[in-house]
């Protein structure tokens, strides 16, 4: 169960054929306290890269595009319920959505965990 | 850090902006707003002249007290919109941070007679929160006497300050202008105090939000008017009758027969906050009414809360809308300003 990290500081970990998605700890530290999210609706097809959900702090929204792309089969309606749970928990509890991928291949493109760490360290 | 209108300044500090607008609700909160723009007007006919170039009635202030009023231009349009204290010898007027160096010049191109003093040799520091008069009261209790809106030159312990009870989160509080080479060690004293804590520009803007604050560049612009503003209250009886101010045909007019527009404060039905842009439709038929101007997530009210401006037969209390956002329109309803309960003190 290999976590990758896009650009966008969203991560994607796979177990058998879905994936689960959310935003990395360094975004939701970045966004500051999330006041709502949306979610799309399950079935929903996504294309790598495209917008799957949208994030609200006080201070902004934000899109989440999708690391990988695939079909919508879950969404966490405890991130709706208590958005803060995206602060407190972001890579575990807080996560936004469980995509059935359609090309597994596009994880290579994404960092590991030291890539991301790399990458965060450029920024 | 960000940049703001030329200065670097902090959106939020540690705790983030949440617990800093909540802890400024229950406690105090410091905002060092030396960015805005502290100015002394001094002349024999300086309130007069002032008149001159705003719609409120500088003439019938009493020292000691201060009044709220904007610059307008030939179409009533606002220019800057500010506090006018007057003091023994001077108006002292504090002018928003993006706005001074224009008000400056048009003040000093239009006032005659009036000599201009940008206070540069001052930080101006804001304490605001229901404990904020306990603890400046430490150093001086001369400001437990004091009522919102008052204004005096007094010694807080060995610092020598212009305080007045005001400020723009809807709390008690004080504004405080220091010479500059005192600012940091009083701030710093004011922080030492267990009730303080440190709040940056996030929470100062969801703070005047809750408190239906209009804020420049938002609610107010070179296309808005008083009246469209909902700021009527700014102008005296004597001033709508008088008028002779920039744009007092429009004002008077626009009093008279009611603008074509109004300010109002819009309540989101859902979790959804509105931003600054979103469209506002009628609910049924989708014609686009208006626009807001101000919009996010209350802390306090815990929802989502928004200011616009709406055709004026939709700015009534309670009444439908759709907020267009994300391409779906989600229902909302007009309510009346500010979202929280002012606690002023009398």
């Amino acid at each position: 169960m290999t976590t990758r990290y896009s650009k966008d500081h969203e991560w994607i970990r796979l177990e058998g054929d879905v994936a689960t998605v959310g935003i990395s700890d360094y975004a939701q530290s970045q966004l500051g306290d999330v006041v709502f999210v949306d979610l799309p609706a399950k079935g929903k097809t996504v294309d790598a890269g495209a917008e799957v959900a949208v994030v609200e702090s006080v201070k902004a929204a934000s899109e989440v595009y999708a690391p990988a792309g695939g079909e919508v089969v879950e969404t966490n309606q405890a991130i709706v319920d208590d958005p803060s749970l995206v602060n407190r928990a972001a890579q575990t509890d807080g996560w936004f959505v469980k995509l059935k991928l359609s090309n597994k291949a596009e994880l290579d493109a994404l960092m590991d965990q030291a890539a991301y760490d790399a990458y965060l360290k450029t920024l | 850090m960000v940049p703001f209108a030329g200065y670097d300044m902090p959106v939020q500090y540690p705790t983030g902006i949440l617990t800093e607008h909540k802890h400024t609700r229950a406690a105090a909160g410091l905002f060092d707003v030396s960015h805005m723009g502290q100015v002394k007007m001094t002349g024999a006919d300086v309130a007069k002249a002032l008149e001159t170039l705003v719609p409120g009635d500088i003439q019938a202030l009493d020292v000691g007290k201060m009044r709220y009023t904007v610059f307008t231009n030939d179409q009533a349009g606002i220019l800057d919109d500010f506090m006018v204290n007057k003091r023994d010898r001077d108006l002292f007027i504090v002018f928003n941070a993006g706005c001074k160096d224009n008000d400056l010049a048009h003040a000093r191109a239009n006032l005659k007679g009036v000599e201009i003093e940008y206070l540069e040799s001052h930080a101006l520091l804001a304490l605001q929160g229901p404990a904020a008069v306990e603890v400046l009261g430490r150093l001086n209790s001369v400001v437990q006497a004091m009522s919102f809106g008052m204004g005096a030159t007094l010694a807080l312990g060995k610092y020598e300050a212009f305080v007045t009870r005001s400020g723009y989160t809807g709390e008690d509080g004080f504004e405080i202008s220091v010479a500059n080479d005192q600012a940091e060690e009083f701030a710093r004293w004011l922080l030492s105090q267990p009730e303080v804590k440190p709040i940056g520009l996030g929470a100062r803007d969801s703070l005047r939000l809750e408190a239906g604050l209009a804020l420049y560049g938002h609610e107010l612009d070179l296309t808005t008017t008083p009246v469209e503003a909902g700021l009527n209250w700014t102008i005296s009886k004597r001033r709508r009758e008088e008028g002779g101010f920039p744009g007092a045909a429009i004002v008077q007019q626009q009093l008279k027969d009611g603008p074509a527009r109004k300010l109002t404060g819009i309540q989101p039905e859902g979790r959804a906050p509105a931003r600054e842009g979103t469209e506002i439709l009628n609910s049924e038929t989708g014609e686009k009414i208006g626009v807001v101007t101000s919009g996010g997530f209350g802390p306090s009210v815990d929802a989502p809360i928004a200011i616009g401006y709406v055709a004026t037969k939709y700015a009534a209390p309670d009444t439908p809308l759709s907020l267009m956002v994300r391409g779906k329109a989600l229902p909302a309803k007009t309510c009346k300003l500010p979202f929280i309960t002012k606690r002023y003190a009398k």
